[in-house]
Protein backbone atom coordinates (compact mmCIF):
# COMPACT_ATOMS: atom_id res chain seq x y z
CA UNK A 1 0.00 0.00 0.00
CA UNK A 2 2.69 2.40 0.78
CA UNK A 3 6.05 3.10 -0.71
CA UNK A 4 9.54 4.96 -0.11
CA UNK A 5 9.82 7.72 -2.71
CA UNK A 6 13.37 9.26 -2.98
CA UNK A 7 12.64 13.22 -4.31
CA UNK A 8 15.31 15.56 -4.36
CA UNK A 9 13.96 19.61 -3.37
CA UNK A 10 15.52 22.44 -2.63
CA UNK A 11 14.13 23.91 0.73
CA UNK A 12 14.26 27.84 1.95
CA UNK A 13 14.85 28.31 6.07
CA UNK A 14 13.83 31.95 6.80
CA UNK A 15 16.52 33.58 9.02
CA UNK A 16 14.31 33.58 12.54
CA UNK A 17 14.72 30.08 12.42
CA UNK A 18 18.46 29.86 12.31
CA UNK A 19 18.84 29.38 16.11
CA UNK A 20 16.84 25.61 15.28
CA UNK A 21 18.72 22.65 14.08
CA UNK A 22 19.02 22.64 10.25
CA UNK A 23 17.50 19.18 10.40
CA UNK A 24 14.72 20.11 12.29
CA UNK A 25 13.50 22.94 10.09
CA UNK A 26 13.71 20.78 6.79
CA UNK A 27 11.97 18.32 8.16
CA UNK A 28 9.21 20.78 9.17
CA UNK A 29 9.63 22.08 5.76
CA UNK A 30 9.27 19.04 3.57
CA UNK A 31 6.02 18.23 5.57
CA UNK A 32 4.72 21.47 5.14
CA UNK A 33 4.83 21.06 1.59
CA UNK A 34 4.35 17.21 0.74
CA UNK A 35 1.90 16.05 3.60
CA UNK A 36 -1.19 14.85 2.46
CA UNK A 37 -0.71 16.17 -0.74
CA UNK A 38 -1.05 14.18 -4.25
CA UNK A 39 2.70 14.37 -6.10
CA UNK A 40 1.61 13.96 -10.18
CA UNK A 41 1.94 10.32 -10.82
CA UNK A 42 3.72 9.62 -7.35
CA UNK A 43 0.81 9.04 -5.18
CA UNK A 44 -0.43 10.69 -1.79
CA UNK A 45 2.19 11.54 0.45
CA UNK A 46 1.65 10.77 3.84
CA UNK A 47 5.20 11.99 6.35
CA UNK A 48 9.09 12.46 5.64
CA UNK A 49 10.81 9.10 6.35
CA UNK A 50 14.42 10.11 6.57
CA UNK A 51 17.02 12.89 4.83
CA UNK A 52 19.65 11.03 3.29
CA UNK A 53 21.74 13.62 1.86
CA UNK A 54 21.92 17.50 2.91
CA UNK A 55 24.23 19.63 0.32
CA UNK A 56 25.47 23.10 1.45
CA UNK A 57 23.28 26.05 2.48
CA UNK A 58 23.32 28.99 0.15
CA UNK A 59 22.41 33.12 0.96
CA UNK A 60 21.75 34.26 -2.20
CA UNK A 61 21.53 38.20 -2.32
CA UNK A 62 19.02 39.93 -1.88
CA UNK A 63 17.51 36.72 0.47
CA UNK A 64 18.62 36.40 3.72
CA UNK A 65 17.10 32.98 3.68
CA UNK A 66 19.09 29.95 3.76
CA UNK A 67 18.40 27.53 0.87
CA UNK A 68 19.60 23.94 1.21
CA UNK A 69 19.28 21.15 -1.42
CA UNK A 70 17.83 18.05 -0.06
CA UNK A 71 17.69 14.39 -0.60
CA UNK A 72 15.26 12.47 1.04
CA UNK A 73 12.54 9.95 1.37
CA UNK A 74 9.10 10.43 1.82
CA UNK A 75 6.54 7.95 2.51
CA UNK A 76 4.17 7.87 -0.51
CA UNK A 77 0.00 6.08 -0.69
CA UNK A 78 0.79 4.11 -3.91
CA UNK A 79 -1.16 0.30 -3.91
CA UNK A 80 0.68 -1.35 -7.05
CA UNK A 81 -2.11 -2.88 -9.43
CA UNK A 82 -3.99 -5.96 -8.63
CA UNK A 83 -3.17 -5.33 -5.09
CA UNK A 84 -5.55 -6.14 -2.50
CA UNK A 85 -7.09 -3.33 0.33
CA UNK A 86 -10.17 -3.25 2.73
CA UNK A 87 -12.11 -0.17 3.01
CA UNK A 88 -15.52 0.91 3.76
CA UNK A 89 -18.68 1.92 1.73
CA UNK A 90 -18.89 5.68 1.82
CA UNK A 91 -21.74 5.49 -0.90
CA UNK A 92 -23.49 3.94 -3.36
CA UNK A 93 -24.40 6.10 -6.55
CA UNK A 94 -25.48 5.03 -10.27
CA UNK A 95 -21.42 5.84 -10.85
CA UNK A 96 -20.73 2.83 -8.58
CA UNK A 97 -19.94 2.01 -5.29
CA UNK A 98 -17.23 4.87 -3.37
CA UNK A 99 -15.02 3.53 -0.76
CA UNK A 100 -13.04 5.16 1.51
CA UNK A 101 -9.64 4.37 3.04
CA UNK A 102 -9.83 6.77 6.08
CA UNK A 103 -6.87 8.81 4.45
CA UNK A 104 -7.72 8.49 1.13
CA UNK A 105 -11.45 8.64 -0.24
CA UNK A 106 -11.34 8.65 -3.54
CA UNK A 107 -12.22 5.19 -4.64
CA UNK A 108 -14.62 4.13 -7.40
CA UNK A 109 -15.96 0.50 -7.93
CA UNK A 110 -18.02 0.78 -11.52
CA UNK A 111 -20.87 -1.28 -11.64
CA UNK A 112 -19.41 -3.25 -14.49
CA UNK A 113 -16.83 -4.53 -11.56
CA UNK A 114 -19.71 -5.32 -9.30
CA UNK A 115 -20.39 -9.14 -8.29
CA UNK A 116 -23.15 -10.15 -11.26
CA UNK A 117 -25.96 -9.69 -11.38
CA UNK A 118 -25.57 -5.97 -9.27
CA UNK A 119 -29.11 -3.76 -9.71
CA UNK A 120 -28.94 -0.35 -8.11
CA UNK A 121 -31.51 0.33 -5.80
CA UNK A 122 -33.14 4.02 -6.70
CA UNK A 123 -35.37 4.07 -3.74
CA UNK A 124 -32.46 3.55 -0.85
CA UNK A 125 -29.69 4.53 -3.38
CA UNK A 126 -27.69 1.55 -2.88
CA UNK A 127 -26.49 -1.50 -5.09
CA UNK A 128 -27.23 -4.66 -4.50
CA UNK A 129 -25.70 -7.96 -5.21
CA UNK A 130 -28.72 -10.54 -6.47
CA UNK A 131 -26.96 -13.72 -5.00
CA UNK A 132 -28.23 -17.13 -6.55
CA UNK A 133 -28.91 -19.87 -4.55
CA UNK A 134 -31.14 -22.88 -5.41
CA UNK A 135 -33.34 -21.45 -2.59
CA UNK A 136 -33.86 -18.48 -4.92
CA UNK A 137 -32.26 -15.23 -4.84
CA UNK A 138 -30.73 -13.23 -1.62
CA UNK A 139 -30.45 -9.62 -2.28
CA UNK A 140 -27.31 -8.11 -0.70
CA UNK A 141 -27.20 -4.87 -0.18
CA UNK A 142 -23.96 -2.76 0.19
CA UNK A 143 -24.61 -0.52 2.77
CA UNK A 144 -22.64 2.55 3.79
CA UNK A 145 -20.29 2.31 6.70
CA UNK A 146 -19.79 -1.39 5.85
CA UNK A 147 -16.04 -2.51 5.18
CA UNK A 148 -15.51 -4.07 1.86
CA UNK A 149 -12.27 -5.56 0.47
CA UNK A 150 -11.60 -4.81 -3.23
CA UNK A 151 -8.92 -5.16 -5.70
CA UNK A 152 -7.56 -1.95 -7.91
CA UNK A 153 -7.41 -2.45 -10.66
CA UNK A 154 -6.68 1.23 -12.31
CA UNK A 155 -5.54 4.48 -10.98
CA UNK A 156 -5.86 7.84 -12.62
CA UNK A 157 -3.51 10.97 -12.18
CA UNK A 158 -4.69 14.33 -13.05
CA UNK A 159 -2.79 17.55 -13.10
CA UNK A 160 -4.50 19.89 -11.06
CA UNK A 161 -2.10 22.84 -11.34
CA UNK A 162 -3.77 26.13 -12.40
CA UNK A 163 -3.70 27.02 -15.46
CA UNK A 164 -3.34 30.42 -16.71
CA UNK A 165 -6.59 32.75 -17.44
CA UNK A 166 -9.17 31.16 -20.10
CA UNK A 167 -9.53 33.17 -22.75
CA UNK A 168 -13.49 32.83 -22.51
CA UNK A 169 -14.31 35.98 -21.20
CA UNK A 170 -17.48 36.85 -19.28
CA UNK A 171 -19.50 34.61 -19.95
CA UNK A 172 -19.07 32.80 -16.63
CA UNK A 173 -18.30 35.31 -14.28
CA UNK A 174 -21.16 34.51 -12.21
CA UNK A 175 -21.74 31.04 -12.23
CA UNK A 176 -20.07 28.27 -10.00
CA UNK A 177 -16.59 27.59 -9.90
CA UNK A 178 -15.22 24.74 -12.40
CA UNK A 179 -15.87 21.24 -11.04
CA UNK A 180 -13.01 19.73 -8.69
CA UNK A 181 -11.28 17.09 -9.65
CA UNK A 182 -9.75 14.40 -7.32
CA UNK A 183 -5.78 14.52 -8.29
CA UNK A 184 -5.29 10.98 -7.86
CA UNK A 185 -8.51 8.25 -8.31
CA UNK A 186 -8.39 4.66 -7.75
CA UNK A 187 -10.75 2.34 -9.85
CA UNK A 188 -11.77 -0.62 -7.92
CA UNK A 189 -13.17 -4.77 -8.77
CA UNK A 190 -14.97 -6.75 -6.40
CA UNK A 191 -15.93 -9.40 -9.17
CA UNK A 192 -13.87 -12.06 -7.78
CA UNK A 193 -15.07 -15.06 -5.07
CA UNK A 194 -13.37 -13.46 -1.86
CA UNK A 195 -14.29 -9.80 -2.69
CA UNK A 196 -17.32 -7.35 -1.61
CA UNK A 197 -18.69 -7.22 1.73
CA UNK A 198 -16.27 -8.66 4.45
CA UNK A 199 -19.61 -10.27 6.24
CA UNK A 200 -20.53 -12.18 2.74
CA UNK A 201 -17.28 -14.05 3.05
CA UNK A 202 -16.36 -14.70 6.34
CA UNK A 203 -17.35 -18.08 7.76
CA UNK A 204 -19.00 -18.24 11.05
CA UNK B 1 11.34 19.43 -6.72
CA UNK B 2 12.33 16.55 -8.61
CA UNK B 3 11.48 12.65 -7.84
CA UNK B 4 14.32 10.15 -8.67
CA UNK B 5 12.91 7.47 -7.74
CA UNK B 6 9.01 7.03 -7.34
CA UNK B 7 9.39 3.60 -6.11
CA UNK B 8 12.65 2.51 -4.22
CA UNK B 9 11.12 0.26 -1.50
CA UNK B 10 7.69 -1.03 -0.66
CA UNK B 11 6.74 -0.47 2.76
CA UNK B 12 4.05 -2.91 4.99
CA UNK B 13 1.51 -1.15 7.28
CA UNK B 14 3.53 -2.19 10.29
CA UNK B 15 6.42 0.25 8.84
CA UNK B 16 4.10 3.03 8.20
CA UNK B 17 2.52 2.51 12.16
CA UNK B 18 5.32 2.40 13.46
CA UNK B 19 7.22 5.61 12.05
CA UNK B 20 3.84 7.79 12.41
CA UNK B 21 3.21 6.61 16.06
CA UNK B 22 7.33 7.75 16.99
CA UNK B 23 6.18 10.92 14.96
CA UNK B 24 3.28 11.48 17.20
CA UNK B 25 5.55 11.51 20.35
CA UNK B 26 8.46 13.62 19.01
CA UNK B 27 5.56 16.16 18.26
CA UNK B 28 3.83 15.85 21.51
CA UNK B 29 7.34 16.26 23.38
CA UNK B 30 7.82 19.07 21.40
CA UNK B 31 4.26 20.75 21.56
CA UNK B 32 4.54 23.96 20.50
CA UNK B 33 4.28 24.17 16.82
CA UNK B 34 1.86 21.61 16.58
CA UNK B 35 -0.70 23.78 15.82
CA UNK B 36 0.32 25.97 13.42
CA UNK B 37 -1.34 26.71 10.30
CA UNK B 38 1.60 24.87 8.63
CA UNK B 39 1.31 21.87 10.23
CA UNK B 40 -2.57 20.85 9.79
CA UNK B 41 -2.10 18.50 6.55
CA UNK B 42 0.84 16.24 8.58
CA UNK B 43 -1.85 15.82 11.60
CA UNK B 44 -4.29 15.55 9.18
CA UNK B 45 -2.76 12.79 7.15
CA UNK B 46 -1.18 11.38 10.00
CA UNK B 47 -4.36 10.82 12.13
CA UNK B 48 -6.43 8.93 9.06
CA UNK B 49 -3.14 7.32 8.54
CA UNK B 50 -3.30 5.73 11.91
CA UNK B 51 -7.13 5.27 12.30
CA UNK B 52 -6.96 3.29 9.55
CA UNK B 53 -3.50 1.22 10.25
CA UNK B 54 -5.12 0.51 13.64
CA UNK B 55 -8.06 -1.32 12.62
CA UNK B 56 -5.96 -4.06 11.18
CA UNK B 57 -3.80 -6.59 12.66
CA UNK B 58 -0.51 -4.76 11.88
CA UNK B 59 -1.03 -3.07 14.70
CA UNK B 60 0.23 -6.00 16.67
CA UNK B 61 3.78 -6.87 14.77
CA UNK B 62 6.82 -6.54 15.57
CA UNK B 63 10.04 -6.52 13.66
CA UNK B 64 10.43 -10.04 15.41
CA UNK B 65 7.48 -11.46 14.64
CA UNK B 66 8.39 -9.62 10.39
CA UNK B 67 11.67 -11.03 10.22
CA UNK B 68 9.78 -14.87 11.70
CA UNK B 69 7.59 -14.46 8.52
CA UNK B 70 9.60 -13.57 6.54
CA UNK B 71 12.23 -16.39 7.09
CA UNK B 72 9.10 -19.06 7.39
CA UNK B 73 7.96 -17.81 3.68
CA UNK B 74 11.30 -18.82 1.98
CA UNK B 75 9.96 -22.46 1.75
CA UNK B 76 6.62 -21.05 -0.36
CA UNK B 77 7.96 -18.99 -3.30
CA UNK B 78 6.15 -16.32 -3.54
CA UNK B 79 6.67 -12.70 -5.06
CA UNK B 80 7.66 -9.82 -2.74
CA UNK B 81 4.13 -8.43 -3.70
CA UNK B 82 2.08 -11.59 -2.65
CA UNK B 83 4.29 -12.00 0.95
CA UNK B 84 3.37 -8.45 1.89
CA UNK B 85 -0.24 -8.71 1.12
CA UNK B 86 -0.34 -11.53 3.55
CA UNK B 87 1.55 -9.70 6.16
CA UNK B 88 -0.66 -6.77 5.72
CA UNK B 89 -4.03 -8.84 5.34
CA UNK B 90 -3.42 -12.15 7.38
CA UNK B 91 -5.88 -14.20 5.66
CA UNK B 92 -7.39 -16.70 7.43
CA UNK B 93 -9.23 -18.53 4.39
CA UNK B 94 -8.03 -20.07 1.55
CA UNK B 95 -10.17 -18.05 -0.50
CA UNK B 96 -8.54 -15.08 0.92
CA UNK B 97 -4.99 -16.74 -0.36
CA UNK B 98 -6.28 -17.28 -3.80
CA UNK B 99 -7.17 -13.71 -4.14
CA UNK B 100 -3.46 -12.82 -3.11
CA UNK B 101 -1.42 -15.13 -4.73
CA UNK B 102 -1.71 -15.00 -8.06
CA UNK B 103 -2.74 -18.01 -9.83
CA UNK B 104 -2.76 -20.20 -7.07
CA UNK B 105 -4.56 -22.93 -8.06
CA UNK B 106 -1.55 -24.03 -10.25
CA UNK B 107 1.27 -23.18 -7.96
CA UNK B 108 0.03 -24.52 -4.72
CA UNK B 109 -1.68 -27.83 -3.84
CA UNK B 110 -4.07 -27.69 -1.69
CA UNK B 111 -2.08 -28.71 1.19
CA UNK B 112 0.21 -26.26 0.34
CA UNK B 113 -2.52 -23.57 1.09
CA UNK B 114 -3.49 -25.19 4.39
CA UNK B 115 0.70 -24.84 5.24
CA UNK B 116 0.63 -21.37 4.56
CA UNK B 117 -2.51 -20.69 6.00
CA UNK B 118 -1.26 -22.46 9.16
CA UNK B 119 1.90 -20.40 8.99
CA UNK B 120 0.47 -16.79 8.68
CA UNK B 121 -2.04 -17.19 11.44
CA UNK B 122 0.06 -18.51 13.85
CA UNK B 123 3.28 -16.15 13.26
CA UNK B 124 1.08 -13.31 13.11
CA UNK B 125 -0.57 -12.20 15.92
CA UNK B 126 -4.98 -11.54 14.92
CA UNK B 127 -6.51 -7.99 14.69
CA UNK B 128 -8.05 -6.44 18.46
CA UNK B 129 -11.27 -7.70 17.42
CA UNK B 130 -10.48 -11.06 16.27
CA UNK B 131 -8.86 -11.43 19.44
CA UNK B 132 -12.00 -10.57 21.42
CA UNK B 133 -13.49 -13.30 19.29
CA UNK B 134 -11.40 -16.24 19.89
CA UNK B 135 -11.67 -15.21 23.81
CA UNK B 136 -15.67 -15.42 23.41
CA UNK B 137 -15.40 -18.61 21.57
CA UNK B 138 -14.02 -21.06 24.40
CA UNK B 139 -13.29 -24.07 22.50
CA UNK B 140 -10.66 -23.39 19.28
CA UNK B 141 -12.38 -22.72 15.67
CA UNK B 142 -9.41 -23.27 13.60
CA UNK B 143 -9.13 -26.86 11.89
CA UNK B 144 -5.13 -28.23 13.39
CA UNK B 145 -3.87 -30.52 10.84
CA UNK B 146 -1.60 -33.14 12.43
CA UNK B 147 1.98 -32.67 10.81
CA UNK B 148 2.47 -35.26 8.43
Amino acid sequence: MFVLVEMVDTVRIPPWQFERKLNDSIAEELNKKLANKVVYNVGLCICLFDITKLEDAYVFPGDGASHTKVHFRYVVFHPFLDEILIGKIKGCSPEGVHVSLDFFDDILIPPESLQQPAKFDEAEQVWVWEYETEEGAHDLYMDTGEEIRFRVVDESFVDTSPTGPSSADATTSSEELPKKEAPYTLVGSISEPGLGLLSWWTSS
Amino acid sequence: MEVKDASSALLSNYEVFQLLTDLKEQRKESGKNKHSSGQQNLNTITYETLKYISKTPCRHQSPEIVREFLTAMKSHKLTKAEKLQLLNHRPVTAVEIQLMVEESEERLTEEQIEALLHTVTSILPAGPEAEQKKNANSDGTMDEEDPA
